[in-house]
C-alpha cells in the first residue's frame, strides 16, 4: 500500500505552497483559530513552525514548549491564528500543562484542533487524540514521523485510522516538509466546513456509567444548548474536576459554543 | 442569551449525588476505557511486517550512553570536546573582530570625533565608554557562542539531552530535587535566564524553586570567555605548548563540573532546610535518536540563540561602558571614583585571593559577566599606571599575548588570583537579567533575594578558604 510520502497534491499546479503565506507573529486579525495538541516531543513545534514560518525552538526532548506559542498564517484567502499548546499525554489529570491545553481546547474555542501523533508510538498517542475528540469535533489528526515509523519497520493505515475515528488524517514528516500542503488543505476544509468531521465517539466512556452520564448530559444541554462537548463536561463533573465545576458555577461554561466562525472579537483564555 | 432550564447548582448537586453512586475507581475506569479504545484502534491500524533494526540500534547506543559505568565519563568527555572545539575555534575569528573593532574602527571613530570638534568628554563617553564596551563584548562573545550553540543544539536535536537527564536523574533525586532539573541545568550552560524559564517543565513548586535557585551554578555562556582566558594564560601557560590547549579545556570543564557538584550539594541542602518535601516521581521518556538537520540547526541556533543573547549582552554593555568611563573620569579630591573604590576594597579582595580591582569589576559587571576582564584591564592601568599601554583612563581595551601577561603582572596577579577569580566567577550572584527573570518566575522578593545572595556568600567563603590554604601550602 502506498503511504503518501509524496502525494499528487504536491505536484498539482493548483495546490502549490504559494497559497501559504506565513505571517509569523502577526496575529492581529484572523478568521479561524487553529490549536496544536499532542504528546510531548512528537513534532508539534515543528508543525507549528512549518505553518507560521516562526522558529519556535524545537529540541529533541519532551517538554520544551513551556509557554503557549502563537503565530499566524494565511491560506487560500483566509487568515489563521495558530496556537502551539504544551505537550501532554492526557487531559484528565491536573498538571499545569494539561490544564493549559485542556482550558484552551474548551474555552479558547479553536475552530480546528490539530492533534499531532507520533506514528512510531501510535497507541499511546491515541489516548490523547481520543480525549480531544471527546471535547471537540473539528479535529485533524497529523500522523507525524511516518519516515521514522518506516525506518522502524512499521506500516500505518492512515485511511483506516481516519475511518476508525471519523476525522481526517494527514500523514506527515514535518521535519522535511512532507505533508504540510495536505495539512493546510485539510485545516482549511475543516475550518470552512467543506470537510465534515463525524468523530466516532468511542464505546469506552459510556460503558461504565451510561445512565448517570446521560442524565447529566441532558441537563447540561438544556442549560447550555450550544455546548459542543456536553458529554465530556458531564464526565468531568462526575469525575469531580474542580476547574470544570467552577466553570459551571460561574457560567463560563455557557460561553463555549460550536461556532464555525470565531472572528476577530474572539477572546482567548 | 441562552434560556437556562437547569440551574448550575442543580447540575452540580446532581453530579455530586451521582458521583457517590459510581464508586471510587471512576477515574481509573475512565482512563482504562480510553486506553482500551486506543489499543483497539492502534491494533487495527498498525502493522509490523519489517525488521526493527533501527530500534535495536537506538537501544544499543542507549545501553552505552546511559550505562552506569560509561554514561558519566562519556558525557564529561563529550562536553570537554565541545568546549575544546569552542576554545580552539573561537581564537581566530575573535582576533579578526578585535582587529576590526579596536585596531581599525576605534582610531577611525576617534579621529572622526576630533575632526568634527566633539568635546573630549562627549567623545570619551561615547567612543571610549559605550563603543569600546560594546565592541569588546561582541568580539569576545560572538565567536565562542557561534560555535558552542550550534554544537549544543545538534546534540539536543540528536536526542542526547534526555540521556544526560537520565544519567543525572538518580543523583538529582538523592539531592531531593526533580530529575528534570538536569534539563534546566543544561539550558543554564547556555544562559541562566533561559535555564530559569525552562524550569517551567517542573510541576512541583518546591522542586522548581530548587531548580531556579541552583541554576546559577551552571556556568553560563557569559562567563566562560573569562574562564578560557584565565585558564589559558595561567594554567595552560604552566605546560608545554602542545598540551596547553587541552589543559585549558580541562580546567574549564573542571570548573563546569564543580558547578554541577555545587548544584547537587545546594539542592540537597535546600531540600533539607527551607524547601523540605517529597521528591516527586516522573517518567522521563528517551526519545528516538533523530539525525539533526545540520544547516537548519546551525541557522536557527545562530539566529535565535546566539544573536538574541548577544543582543542582550550589548544592551547591558552600553550602560556598563558608560558607568566605567564616568567613574574613571569623575574625580573626588584628585582621585577618580573608581580608584577610591579600588582602594577601599583592596584589603578585602586580598583576603579572598583577589584584589580591589577585581571586586570593583565584579560590581560593575553585574549587568553582564562578559565585561569583567576588560574592566579589570582598564582599572589596572588606571590604578597602577602600567607603562606602555597607550590608552586613556576609563578606556576598555583588549591586550594580546605578552601585553596580557604584563598587565596581569602589573596588577599583581598570581596563579592563586586566577584560580580565585575562576572560582568566584562560577560562584557569585547571577547577572541582573537572570535575577529579574527569577523574580518574574517566582513572583517573590524573598526567593529572588535568596537566589541572588546565596551564591555570593558561598563564593566569598570558598575563595577565602582556598586563599588561606593556598598561602599556607605555598609558604
Amino acid at each position: 500500500m502506498n503511504h503518501h510520502v509524496t502525494s499528487n497534491c504536491e505536484v498539482c499546479p493548483v495546490n502549490r505552497s504559494e497559497h501559504l503565506r506565513r505571517l509569523g507573529l502577526d496575529v492581529t486579525e484572523f478568521d479561524f483559530i487553529v490549536a496544536l495538541a499532542g504528546n510531548p516531543n512528537v513534532g508539534k513545534s515543528t508543525v507549528f513552525n512549518a505553518l507560521t514560518g516562526l522558529r519556535q525552538h524545537t529540541g529533541n526532548w519532551p517538554g520544551k514548549t513551556v509557554v503557549r506559542a502563537e503565530g499566524a498564517f494565511a491560506f487560500s484567502g483566509k487568515r489563521f491564528k495558530a496556537v502551539d499548546l504544551p505537550g501532554t499525554y492526557s487531559l484528565l489529570s491536573t498538571s499545569v500543562d494539561e490544564e493549559i491545553a485542556r482550558d484552551f481546547l474548551l474555552f479558547g474555542r479553536p475552530d480546528v484542533t490539530i492533534v499531532v501523533l507520533d506514528a512510531t508510538r501510535l497507541e499511546r498517542n491515541l489516548n490523547l487524540a481520543i480525549q480531544v475528540l471527546e471535547i471537540t469535533d473539528r479535529v485533524v489528526l497529523a500522523l507525524n514521523l511516518i519516515d521514522e515509523a518506516k525506518r522502524h519497520g512499521l506500516e500505518l493505515d492512515d485511511r483506516g485510522l481516519g475511518r476508525e475515528l471519523g476525522v481526517p488524517v494527514v500523514p506527515m514528516a514535518a521535519r522535511n516538509g512532507v505533508g504540510v500542503n495536505e495539512l493546510l488543505q485539510t485545516i482549511a476544509g475543516v475550518a470552512d466546513g467543506s470537510i465534515a468531521c463525524r468523530p466516532r465517539r468511542l464505546a469506552g466512556t459510556s460503558r461504565s456509567v451510561t445512565g448517570g452520564v446521560d442524565k447529566l448530559e441532558k441537563m447540561l444541554i438544556s442549560a447550555y444548548p450550544h455546548l459542543p462537548s456536553a458529554r465530556w463536561v458531564a464526565l468531568r463533573l462526575l469525575d469531580g474536576d474542580p476547574a470544570i465545576e467552577e466553570a459551571v458555577r460561574n457560567g463560563t461554561i455557557g460561553t463555549i459554543r460550536a461556532e464555525s466562525n470565531a472572528i476577530a472579537n474572539t477572546t482567548t483564555v | 442569551m441562552t434560556q437556562k432550564t437547569a440551574h448550575p447548582e442543580e447540575i452540580l448537586s446532581t453530579a455530586r449525588a451521582l458521583r457517590a453512586t459510581i464508586g471510587q475507581d471512576f477515574h481509573e475506569r475512565l482512563m482504562e476505557d480510553v486506553f482500551t479504545d486506543a489499543a483497539r484502534v492502534a491494533d487495527r491500524v498498525v502493522r509490523r511486517p519489517g525488521q526493527i533494526k533501527t530500534v535495536d540500534l537506538d537501544r544499543k547506543v542507549d545501553r552505552i550512553v546511559t550505562s552506569k559505568v560509561w554514561g558519566l565519563p562519556l558525557m564529561v568527555l563529550l562536553f570537554a570536546v565541545v568546549f575544546w572545539l569552542t576554545i580552539v575555534g573561537a581564537n581566530t575569528p575573535s582576533g579578526w573582530l578585535e582587529t576590526f573593532f579596536l585596531d581599525l574602527a576605534y582610531p577611525f571613530l576617534r579621529d572622526g570625533a576630533a575632526s568634527i570638534g566633539m568635546p573630549w568628554w562627549l567623545s570619551g563617553f561615547l567612543i571610549d565608554g559605550v563603543y569600546l564596551a560594546t565592541a569588546w563584548v561582541v568580539s569576545v562573545m560572538l565567536p565562542p557562542m557561534a560555535i558552542f550553540f550550534p554544537m549544543f543544539t545538534l546534540l539536543e536535536d540528536f536526542g542526547y539531552l534526555p540521556r544526560v537527564a537520565f544519567n543525572l536523574d538518580s543523583t538529582f533525586r538523592k539531592s531531593g530535587a526533580h530529575g528534570k532539573q538536569a534539563l534546566t541545568m543544561m539550558m543554564g550552560f547556555g544562559c541562566n535566564a533561559a535555564g530559569v524559564v525552562a524550569t517551567r517543565v517542573i510541576d512541583s513548586p518546591r522542586e522548581r524553586l530548587i531548580a531556579i535557585i541552583t541554576n546559577n551554578f551552571a556556568l553560563c555562556n557569559g562567563r566562560w570567555p573569562m574562564q578560557i582566558l584565565l585558564a589559558t594564560v595561567f594554567l595552560g601557560g604552566l605546560f608545554p605548548a602542545y598540551i596547553a590547549g587541552l589543559v585549558s579545556a580541562a580546567a574549564v570543564v573542571g570548573v563546569a563540573v564543580l558547578g554541577v557538584l555545587l548544584t547537587f550539594i545546594v539542592s540537597w541542602a535546600l531540600s533539607r532546610s527551607v524547601l523540605k518535601g517529597e521528591v516527586s516521581t516522573f517518567s522521563l521518556e528517551l526519545p528516538a535518536y533523530r539525525p539533526p538537520r545540520l544547516w537548519q540547526t546551525i541557522y536557527t541556533s545562530l539566529i535565535d540563540r546566539t544573536l538574541i543573547i548577544l543582543g542582550r549582552a550589548v544592551i547591558f554593555a552600553i550602560p556598563a561602558g558608560a558607568v566605567i568611563w564616568l567613574s574613571s573620569n569623575i574625580t573626588i579630591g584628585g582621585t577618580s571614583i573608581a580608584a577610591h573604590l579600588v582602594t577601599f576594597l583592596e584589603p578585602f579582595g586580598l583576603l579572598i585571593g583577589m584584589n580591589g580591582v577585581i571586586l570593583v569589576a565584579f560590581l560593575v559587571a553585574i549587568p553582564a559577566n562578559e565585561i569583567i576582564i576588560p574592566t579589570v584591564f582598564m582599572l589596572t592601568v588606571l590604578v597602577t599606571g602600567a607603562e606602555g599601554i597607550g590608552y586613556d583612563p576609563g578606556v576598555l581595551f583588549e591586550a594580546e599575548g605578552a601585553a596580557v601577561k604584563n598587565l596581569f603582572a602589573a596588577g599583581g596577579w598570581t596563579v592563586l588570583t586566577a584560580v580565585s577569580v575562576m572560582l568566584f566567577s562560577l560562584i557569585h550572584n547571577p547577572c541582573s537579567t537572570t535575577i529579574y527573570t527569577i523574580f518574574k518566575e517566582t513572583r517573590s522578593g524573598k526567593w529572588t533575594a535568596l537566589a541572588a545572595l546565596l551564591p555570593v556568600v558561598m563564593g566569598l567563603a570558598i575563595t577565602f578558604v582556598v586563599a588561606q590554604i593556598w598561602r599556607v601550602v605555598a609558604a
